[in-house]
């Protein structure tokens, strides 16, 4: 098995507080690597790591091969903040056309992320929309487009369907299957245990630890039971009995 | 750095601003209403107006244009595109460089539509080209621009983008000789007035725009407002950072 990241001992303060105390994991390529664990547990500073865009106390991340934040992983890392990173005051073909400039990449890749994320499909009526006149939904969608734009063979996405309706959701997950299947390795983070259902292997983190690494199979078949979100808790609560 | 991403931000920072029509007419209506206030205001005393006239068609773009800079950096930083932007491809220098570009463009329209109304019907008189003083004023407002790229790196809010013009422009103003000569200041205030850079765009300003000769002096402050305007963009550069805590 392929890894694409490989995060060893790593160590983040933010503001005094230990974040990620030691944390060591790794990311297979060309699968989706679910994310979970309550808020606050180091979800977000993880992936920002991965990124290249988070300060670090200490230890390694690799990515492809290269210190995670190296200049030649800026095209092939693609990443979406929890809050969508588009101009608000710019509309969605606007901005993946900025992006695709600063990414030296053609129209023909703003129309197929555009296609991707399933804003075409209303014949340009919202593609042609201000992103702060558009839907919580849209704007994700917008902000997970210029992700897409330069094809990266990783994707980092964080908590990509909060706030989604259950259609779009599935839409959602429709796509990220697809781009695995076309060979891109993803990591998506989420705190709602149903969409663990969804990934080829899970990391629960919480407080800035990895509590397992496991697929849903696995997690099931170890815990007993068949609700991944039921599983969740009990591993916590089996790790506080020995801890 | 790359000019291909350069002018991607500069033609995005100037898309974002047609989209925003009460902006542009804010910008470019704003300080012509002002000196036509200036020129009545001074009915009876028309020497005043051609003594302060001049000066201040210079200074205004600086003021626009730091406000306006501070609030567009700050919404960069913000809104995370900032930190999308770091995690791409993006020389420091490619976004200081593409928002220079794009209000700079900005100022020449601003600064060209003043001259034209205060040099036309306000009567305003220079005893130079009208081109020296509006290349003074785009000067000046890159000034302005690189000040507040800067300083937005130290606003957390627009609340705060916004009280940082009265923080650092008007000082800068009230002691740049334009409303007192400034060796007729308190000592201490002449002192303060040497290190605040608005002093040599005025100085600037007021020599090209008087029948004195364009000396060293002149050269001096010119040079002197360059090389702050460098600086700061410098120092804004320092405070965009790939990695953050």
């Amino acid at each position: 098995m392929d890894t694409a990241v490989e995060v060893r001992d790593l160590r983040v303060l933010r503001g005094g507080t230990v974040v990620l105390p030691g944390l060591s994991l790794t990311v297979p390529a060309g699968k989706i690597t679910g994310l979970l664990g309550p808020s606050g547990s180091g979800k977000s500073t993880l992936m920002r790591a991965i990124v290249g865009v988070q300060r670090v106390a200490g230890g390694e991340v690799t990515v492809m091969g290269r210190p995670a934040g190296s200049a030649d992983l800026r095209r092939r890392v693609g990443y979406v903040t929890q809050s969508p990173s588009v101009y608000t005051d710019l509309t969605v073909r606007e901005n993946l056309r900025h992006f695709a400039r600063v990414l030296a990449v053609g129209q023909e890749d703003v129309d197929r992320a555009i296609a991707t994320v399933g804003l075409g499909a209303y014949a340009d009526r919202v593609v042609d929309r201000v992103v702060g006149r558009m839907s919580g939904g849209e704007r994700n969608r917008a902000s997970l487009a210029v992700a897409l734009l330069a094809r990266p063979p990783l994707l980092v996405l964080d908590e990509p369907t909060v706030g989604l309706d259950p259609v779009l959701r599935r839409n959602l997950w429709d796509t990220f299957h697809g781009l695995a299947a076309d060979g891109a390795t993803l990591l998506v983070s989420s705190h709602v245990m149903d969409e663990a259902a969804e990934c080829d292997l899970l990391l629960l983190m919480r407080d800035g630890r990895l509590v397992a690494q496991e697929t849903p199979d696995g997690l099931r078949e170890r815990t007993g039971t068949d609700d991944l979100g039921e599983a969740f808790l009990r591993l916590i609560e089996r790790e506080e009995v020995t801890a | 750095m790359s000019w291909r991403v350069t002018w991607a931000i500069a033609m995005r920072v100037l898309s974002q601003l047609r989209r925003d029509p009460r902006t542009i007419a804010l910008l470019l209506v704003v300080p012509c209403v002002l000196m036509v206030i200036l020129r009545y205001a001074f009915d009876g005393q028309p020497e005043t107006f051609q003594r302060i006239g001049p000066p201040l068609l210079g200074l205004l773009p600086f003021i626009t244009m730091f406000l306006v800079t501070s609030i567009a950096m700050l919404r960069e930083r913000t809104s995370g595109t900032l930190e999308r932007l770091m995690s791409m491809p993006v020389a420091k220098l490619d976004l200081l460089l593409g928002y220079g570009l794009a209000f700079g463009a900005v100022a020449v329209v601003q600064t060209v539509l003043l001259a034209i109304v205060s040099l036309g019907p306000l009567e305003l008189e220079t005893d130079r080209s009208a081109v020296l003083l509006v290349a003074l004023a785009v000067l000046n407002a890159l000034l302005g621009m690189a000040l507040g790229l800067f300083i937005s790196a130290f606003a957390r809010s627009e609340f705060q983008a916004v009280q940082f013009m009265p923080a650092v422009v008007l000082p800068q103003l009230l002691l740049c000789g334009l409303f007192v000569a400034r060796d007729e200041m308190a000592g201490w205030l002449d002192a303060i007035s040497y290190a605040l850079p608005l002093t040599y765009a005025y100085d600037a300003l007021s020599l090209a725009t008087s029948a004195a000769s364009l000396g060293g002096d002149f050269v001096l402050d010119v040079l002197i407002v360059a090389l702050v305007t460098v600086g700061a963009l410098g120092l804004g550069a320092l405070t965009l950072r790939r990695r953050t805590a």
